[in-house]
């Protein structure tokens, strides 16, 4: 309803798996058609809920992983956890026809527009790509040409979610400059050993300070803090920085 | 208080908090009613291993915010912020 949206109230919606698509041996991109959709911005998040037959229901929140569009479609990108109660279900039950309940599009601090011009720096821990390859995809959808520099970190080489569309990206004029950061194993012939990331490894792989970006973390509480604190004592602005946490599962509840 | 990072932030917290506001909570400004603070609720620490949610000052620790159902009745207690400012909806709206 017209009214509705204009309120911005957020409601349960119905929505349709529509495609399914493996990104790692845990990570699983879900295309979902939902009803209605008022549309979203880069960096929000939808919640799923699931309910089992005798009643009793889970909601969980993901981001959305693609840029805006007026179709009516969303992806989400859901990593399973070992012990989850949702994401196990998401990632290896579900099939294409099945209906979830989606509430969104939820947020509008941790978001990104291409009418904001940047610099920007994107820096991920793990399963925190997600919004921030919905804000790339959207930089590239509306032709922005904001200086985009992303700072990946994840466990392994096997671990990227969305490799070979963060190749292509970053790798022609106006492109988005990608640095990886590998905490537990590295690939062949690396220059630095795994481990987390450092100040000598955030001072190679961001803006500087004094171009003022604006920056948008994402990834689990420690790696969200650890980096915050490390961008503001290289001189970033607390202002000018941006953070979304996951739990220490990974799955929010 | 925060060392065993057990928390999310503010951002968790707007999909149940979106049955009581009808604006985005994330980047409504609030003040801290312990340290003055003033901060978006994005940047709330927020802790949900409880019956409901508890919204702390990122600053100071004191609870901002605690939101529970109990029985089909939410309730919500804000006294931990002398005040919350937000964006008109029509606003939010012209900008998405």
């Amino acid at each position: 309803m017209e009214g509705t949206a204009l309120l911005g109230r957020v409601t349960w919606r119905t929505a349709t798996v529509v495609g399914l698509h493996d990104e790692t041996a845990t990570a699983r991109t879900l295309a979902l058609a939902v009803h209605d959709w008022p549309g979203h911005v880069a960096g929000q998040h939808v919640d799923v809920r699931l309910t089992a037959p005798d009643g009793y229901s889970a909601v969980r929140s993901y981001s959305i992983a693609s840029a805006p569009s007026s179709d009516e479609r969303i992806e989400i990108t859901v990593d399973r956890l070992p012990n989850g109660e949702v994401s196990p279900y998401l990632t290896q039950e579900v099939m294409v026809g099945d209906e979830l309940e989606v509430r969104g599009p939820i947020g509008r601090w941790f978001v990104w527009v291409p009418e904001e011009l940047g610099p920007i720096q994107l820096v991920a821990g793990g399963s925190g790509i997600v919004p921030l390859m919905a804000m790339i995809r959207s930089r590239a959808s509306a032709g922005s040409t904001a200086p985009f520099r992303l700072l990946y970190s994840v466990r392994e080489p096997g671990a990227i979610f969305y490799r070979d569309e963060l190749q292509a990206l970053s790798s022609h004029g106006e492109s988005v400059i990608v640095t990886y950061a590998y905490t537990r194993a590295t690939p062949k012939d690396w220059p630095r050993p795994a481990g987390r990331i450092d100040a000598e490894l955030l001072a190679s792989g961001t803006w500087s300070s004094n171009l003022r970006p604006t920056s948008y973390v994402c990834g689990p509480t420690s790696f969200v803090e650890h980096t915050t604190d490390l961008l503001i004592a290289v001189g970033h602005d607390r202002e000018r920085i941006r953070t979304e946490r996951f739990g220490a599962t990974g799955e929010r509840k | 208080m925060n060392a065993s990072m057990n928390y999310l932030d503010g951002n968790a917290a707007a999909g149940e908090l979106s049955k009581i506001f009808a604006v985005d909570i994330t980047s409504a400004e609030g003040q801290c009613a312990n340290c003055n603070a003033k901060r978006r609720f994005a940047e709330a620490h927020l802790y949900m291993q409880c019956p409901g949610l508890v919204a702390r000052c990122a600053r100071c620790g004191y609870v901002l915010l605690r939101f529970t159902n109990v029985q089909g009745r939410v309730f919500l207690d804000l006294r931990g912020m002398t005040y919350l400012s937000v964006d008109p909806p029509q606003e939010q709206e012209a900008r998405n």
